[in-house]
């Protein structure tokens, strides 16, 4: 459905992406992750052909990106990162106004209409004003409006981003079963538990360039040991320097926390239950721990 | 997107359609309070002046005060609708709202967004255009066929000062940019184009300059259709608006694209 080789993009001195490359199979959910400005959303508009790259090429449903992006974005739908929603128009509108963007015939955007609003959990709302919604509401109502062209893929940036948990689990619901029903997405998150839950594969990038790609599996085998204790407390460091490094495959410090990485935790298990005044947990390694090793602990803004 | 693309010549296709008629539905809902807004100030200055001022000038170039100054109002309050839509509201949906974002996410070009706002302003000075027309014909003026050719020219106006508000809304980091246009372009417009007086009494220099301004030649050729007159050198008067009109639509075209496809 999408494809994506060597492309490059540059803004001034800045490279945003470098020499990117992945593609999407039909039917696949694949997540591009990546710290804040790692350039996720460059390489999003790149491949709607709304940016001209600088090098490299795009294919997205069949057609060449940017020559025939407008062709192309005919069997797509789009969540953007911020929501843009009609505020002069109640929901139902907005859903219609957006379908005649896609020349569709008035008789199929009404027959569609009350699916949409079924599947966004909105159809109480249908006459409602936008103001009246909650961001969750408006995040489900962009995310039917992205459907009203019955799109093959369906891409998204930061779908969940500003959520409550209730209306982040709708929103992966609502993907979930789009992604029953046999469409393909392709989403940015930063939210470790999003793409877990949802990705059959993904992609991290940071500052431009691909660093891993493959199934989440797949890439916690690869990259990360298997098993972590969290290490908590004002002795943690003292300990982490004097014991927990030895009994560690790759230690970690974070401010009060010592994150101990093992492919066996039974002696870092049996050396702590000796410390009183550590509190401690032990988990199997996820996405978080494999996103933090590959670009570090460092803020980014 | 690079420089050269930037600068490509704008694409004109009936794609902006949904476009204007997406803001012709959102107007519907507000029609009242929009067109009253456009042309209360107008219509207070007409009434005011008209008759106040009118009543120690009498006539000025064979017609009534009231109904020189009123023509003169048709073709102000067209620009200024045109300039406010092309500023304020277009900077709403573009930037606010992220309408524009929305829409081009569909299969319409930036150039199709702007093609349909640019037409949007125009369509919005012919609607001011043919309110004040309406209360100078209840006033008893304009009763001639010649009178309608307002309606276009009214579009064409609209397309010169909503081609230079969208050059605006490409530049603008806020609304309070908004300010220098009116300031710098539409109250000196106002003043030395004809609307409260003849150009020809000022000193030559002066209406030298008046010459230059795309209202003067809008006023030029209103006058004479509302007393049903053919107005002279239409072609000159036409050819001006027009150069102004495209110059301003490309360079709020090429400004709009730098600053969104990017």
């Amino acid at each position: 459905m999408l494809r994506v080789d060597g492309l490059r993009k540059r803004y001034g001195d800045a490279e945003v992406v470098r020499d990117l490359g992945f593609s999407i199979a039909r039917g696949e959910c694949f997540a591009l992750l990546g710290p804040n400005g790692a350039g996720k959303t460059t390489t999003l508009r790149c491949c709607l052909g709304l940016i001209d790259p600088d090098g490299g090429s795009i294919e997205l449903c069949g057609r060449p990106v940017p020559e025939a992006a407008r062709e192309a974005r005919v069997r797509v739908g789009v969540v953007p990162q911020m929501d843009s929603l009609d505020p002069d128009f109640s929901v139902t509108e907005n859903l219609v106004v957006y379908g005649g963007y896609f020349r569709l015939p008035r008789q199929v955007i009404d027959a569609r209409i009350p699916r949409l609003l079924e599947f966004a959990g909105l159809a109480a709302k249908a006459q409602a004003q936008i103001r009246t919604l909650s961001g969750g509401m408006k995040r489900r109502l962009m995310l039917a409006r992205a459907l009203v062209n019955d799109p093959e893929l369906l891409i998204l940036d930061e779908p969940t981003t500003g959520l409550d948990p209730q209306a982040r689990h709708l929103i992966w619901d609502g993907l979930r079963q789009l992604l029953s029903q046999g469409k393909t997405i392709l989403l940015t998150t930063h939210f470790m538990d999003e793409a877990e839950r949802l990705a059959n594969r993904l992609a991290v990038i940071d500052h431009g360039s691909l660093i891993a790609c493959d199934t989440p599996r797949a890439l916690l085998v690869a990259h990360v040991e298997p098993e972590v204790v969290e290490v908590y407390g004002d002795e943690a460091r003292a300990w982490a320097q004097a014991h927990g490094r030895a009994l560690s495959v790759r230690l970690e410090l974070a401010g009060d926390t010592a994150f101990c990485y093992a492919s066996d935790a039974a002696p870092l298990l049996a050396d702590l239950a000796t410390r009183s005044g550590l509190r401690y947990l032990h988990r199997p390694a996820n996405l978080e721990d494999l996103f933090i090793k590959l670009t570090g602990r460092e803020l980014r803004d | 997107m690079n420089a050269s693309s930037t600068l490509r010549i704008p694409v004109l296709s009936a794609r902006f359609l949904p476009v204007w008629r997406r803001n012709l539905l959102v107007w519907r809902k507000l029609a009242v309070a929009s067109i009253l807004g456009n042309i209360a100030d107008p219509l207070l200055y007409m009434l005011a002046l008209g008759y106040g001022i009118g009543s120690f000038i009498g006539e000025v170039n064979g017609m009534p005060y009231v109904a020189f100054i009123g023509t003169g109002m048709v073709c102000q309050s067209a620009m200024f609708t045109a300039s406010f839509e092309g500023m304020y509201s277009a900077f709403s949906r573009m930037h606010m709202q992220r309408t524009w974002e929305a829409i081009i996410n569909a299969p319409i070009g930036l150039d199709d967004v702007v093609l349909a706002e640019w037409i949007w302003c125009a369509t919005k000075a012919v609607m001011s255009t043919a309110a004040i027309l309406l209360v100078l014909l209840a006033l008893g003026f304009g009763h001639t066929w010649h009178a309608l050719w307002l309606l276009p020219l009214g579009f064409v106006v609209g397309l010169c000062f909503g081609a230079f508000g969208l050059v605006m809304n490409a530049l603008a980091p806020s609304y309070d940019f908004f300010t220098y246009f009116f300031t710098l372009v539409l109250t000196p417009m106002l003043l030395f184009s004809g609307v409260y007086f003849p150009v020809e009494q000022m000193p030559a220099w002066l209406a030298h300059i008046a010459n230059a301004l795309p209202l003067k030649h809008a006023i030029d050729m209103a006058r004479p259709l509302m007393l049903g007159r053919a107005p002279a050198d239409i072609p000159l008067h036409v050819a001006v608006l027009a150069a102004y009109a495209a110059a301003a639509y490309y360079i709020a075209l090429v400004l709009t694209r730098r600053r969104l496809l990017k």
